[in-house]
């Protein structure tokens, strides 16, 4: 019999499609898992509405729970519960490790640009000499900054 | 049809038609960053109608794509300001700036709404519009400071000023005005607003090119 437990161990091993580094437990996404006998309901939150991996992370969390047994039901909860401070410690970690400058923690009150323009750490290098060089990057999720340190241009997860 | 799924056909295709104008500056856009910039907002922007639009087809007892390009040019619900065709440089970035703001003032309103998918929703689009209006307020900051730049924004302003307003219900313009006037720093004129529903000859190139593969593909196609 399927147990939660066994529910998460499973989805952890559930990379995200486009930084496969993190696992979707680590990026926050799944806000609730509960289990009645064999069936799985999972609430899943999206990252960015127009990701084009949402799909994808749903077919990948399906076969997951049916490899661990469970019959599973996917719910997409569109509210604004997941937010870039929905991602674990441990995600943050390994988002430095592949490269990615993690996002930096929301602020209480409105988000402005001159929050993001300076001093966060090159994931490279570590030096807090770096400059944001586009608000948008390579996905719905990334900006792009630049190290003046190593002069290396980074990408770091948006704060949302 | 309800008042609701009004609402959100409006909202709705004036993020599709956005989208797929951003789009345009995609591999043209004056430098990378901005090429870069453009194409990933029109991907937001495209999302968001697609949320929409679901919660629009879960009513109706359709789909998301059946929505977004299986109807005629003139059933759709835009504002005049999103049908422009791909606007010269400072027109783009005026016409961004009040679509932003108008959005903002939207979507705040939304926020409150009594009906806890449509106030979900907004919420998390005003999450990801954050950086919208960042872009818009970085690029006006931009183009306000030299004496070129401030001239062709503030014609290209005044331009699509009744556009901008036709993005808004009557009781949401005057704060449109007020930020407005604020951040160019002068009076707008008194003009009347191009009213939803009002068709420019540009949405109808626009819609076939952006059904062109859905048509030509056979019924029942899966992508």
């Amino acid at each position: 019999m399927v147990t939660t437990e066994d529910v998460w161990a499973a989805l952890a091993e559930v990379p995200d499609p486009e930084i496969p580094d993190i696992s979707l437990v680590d990026l926050g996404v799944i806000k609730s898992v509960s289990v009645d006998g064999e069936r799985v309901r999972v609430e899943f939150t999206p990252t960015f509405l127009g990701c084009p991996a949402l799909e994808h992370m749903q077919l990948e969390m399906t076969a997951a729970i049916e490899r661990a047994g469970g019959q599973p039901q996917i719910d997409v909860v569109l509210d604004d519960s997941w937010s870039t401070d929905r991602i674990t410690p441990e995600g943050r970690e390994k988002l430095r490790l592949a490269g990615f400058a993690p996002p930096a923690p929301r602020p209480v009150g409105k988000l402005e640009l001159v929050q993001l323009q300076h001093g966060f750490s090159c994931p490279y290098c570590g030096s807090k000499d770096t400059r944001l060089d586009n608000l948008f990057g390579p996905t719905p999720c990334r900006s792009i900054r630049y190290c003046e340190s190593c002069r290396q241009p980074f990408e770091q997860f948006k704060t949302i | 049809m309800s008042e609701r799924t009004d609402l959100l056909l409006s909202f709705a295709d004036d993020e599709l038609v956005l989208g797929w104008r951003n789009s345009e500056w995609t591999g043209i856009a004056p430098f990378l960053e901005e090429d870069v910039a453009f194409s990933s907002i029109a991907q937001n922007e495209i999302g968001h109608a697609r949320a929409l639009y679901d919660l629009a087809a879960a009513e109706l007892g359709t789909t998301a794509d059946e929505l977004a390009f299986d109807r005629a040019p003139d059933e759709y619900r835009c504002a005049a300001l999103v049908q422009l065709r791909r606007l010269e440089w400072a027109r783009t970035i005026a016409r961004h700036w009040l679509y932003e703001t108008a959005d903002e003032i939207r979507l705040a309103a939304l926020k409150e709404s009594d009906d806890p998918e449509i106030a979900g929703i907004a919420a998390k689009m005003d999450r990801e519009e954050a950086y919208h209006r960042m872009h818009a307020g970085m690029w006006v900051d931009r183009l306000l400071a030299s004496e070129e730049g401030r001239r062709r924004l503030n014609e290209a302003v005044d331009d699509l000023w009744p556009y901008a307003l036709g993005v808004l219900a009557d009781e949401f313009r005057p704060e449109l005005r007020r930020r407005a006037e604020e951040r160019f720093d002068r009076d707008l004129p008194d003009v009347e607003a191009v009213p939803r529903g009002v068709h420019e000859a540009e949405l109808a190139e626009l819609w076939k090119e952006m059904t062109m593969v859905r048509r030509s593909a056979p019924a029942g196609a899966q992508w």
